[in-house]
């Protein structure tokens, strides 16, 4: 599975995004590749991805994308983070 | 010599600003701005550059609720890696739906995608445990903050 963190510029939100859904990913004992990507090079990036997370903020801006989108508005609150991925998880399949 | 830098190696006392009064979202990023001026990490042009990401992007930088992560993209205005940190007396609204307002501005300055990182992560560890933020947004002064930064061990990643 690839999961994509979207922030506006890549280096500052999307990276606490990543890591806090990599501990997210642990809790749940699922296995995937997280990457960073700018809102710039995001759709093309999120092609490969199963995943995208990203901020309410943000999201409207993907434009369209296959991926399923998450949405998070706490980029620090891992217990969120997680029950928001479990039930993105659930209905991916 | 370490690749990682550890939060307080990017945050010295003189970028730390506790108790700041500012009247709108930009002048609170200007002074997150001033934080990266003063250590050496940014230029004044830096506070242009995180101001227009947000009126390009958004109040999307506001990661949590009452915290600010200003920030634009490594560009000639900054000089290295470094943070700032500015509690405001008063809280600001950025135009955040869910996080507004905003007590706390946390400046970053990078100038590549990969040394800041584990520090990030320090912060997202201490911005994250319950009741932290609050005792750091009473911290009467810079060297408290610090002094309650330092005393919190992050969780090592695995």
């Amino acid at each position: 599975m690839k999961i994509l963190t979207v922030c506006g510029m890549g280096i500052g939100s999307s990276i606490i995004l990543k890591m806090n859904v990599e501990k997210a990913l642990r809790r749940l004992g699922v296995t995937a590749d997280v990457e960073v990507a700018d809102i710039g090079t995001a759709r093309g990036a999120a092609a490969g991805a199963d995943l995208v997370v990203t901020s309410g903020e943000l999201a409207p801006q993907l434009g369209e994308v296959k991926a399923r989108i998450v949405v998070i508005d706490n980029f620090v609150n891992v217990d969120l983070i997680t029950t928001s991925l479990a039930d993105a998880l659930r209905e991916a399949g | 010599m370490s690749d990682t830098l550890s939060l307080l190696d990017l945050l010295p006392e003189q970028s730390v600003q506790v108790d700041a009064s500012a009247d709108d979202w930009r002048t609170a990023i200007r002074l997150a701005g001033e934080g990266l001026i003063r250590s050496g990490a940014a230029t004044a042009e830096y506070s242009d550059e995180m101001i227009a990401t947000v009126e390009q992007l958004g109040p999307y930088i506001v990661i949590a609720p009452g915290l600010a992560l200003a920030h634009s993209r490594p560009s000639p205005a900054v000089r290295r890696t470094g943070l700032s940190w500015v509690s405001l007396r008063t809280p600001v609204r950025f135009g955040h739906q869910d996080n507004d307002p905003v007590r706390v501005v946390v400046g970053l300055a990078a100038t590549d995608h990969s040394r800041h990182t584990a520090a990030l992560g320090g912060l997202a560890q201490l911005l994250g445990a319950p009741g932290r933020l609050e005792e750091l947004l009473t911290a009467p002064d810079a060297a408290t903050v610090r002094r309650l930064i330092g005393s919190f061990e992050p969780e090592v990643q695995s």
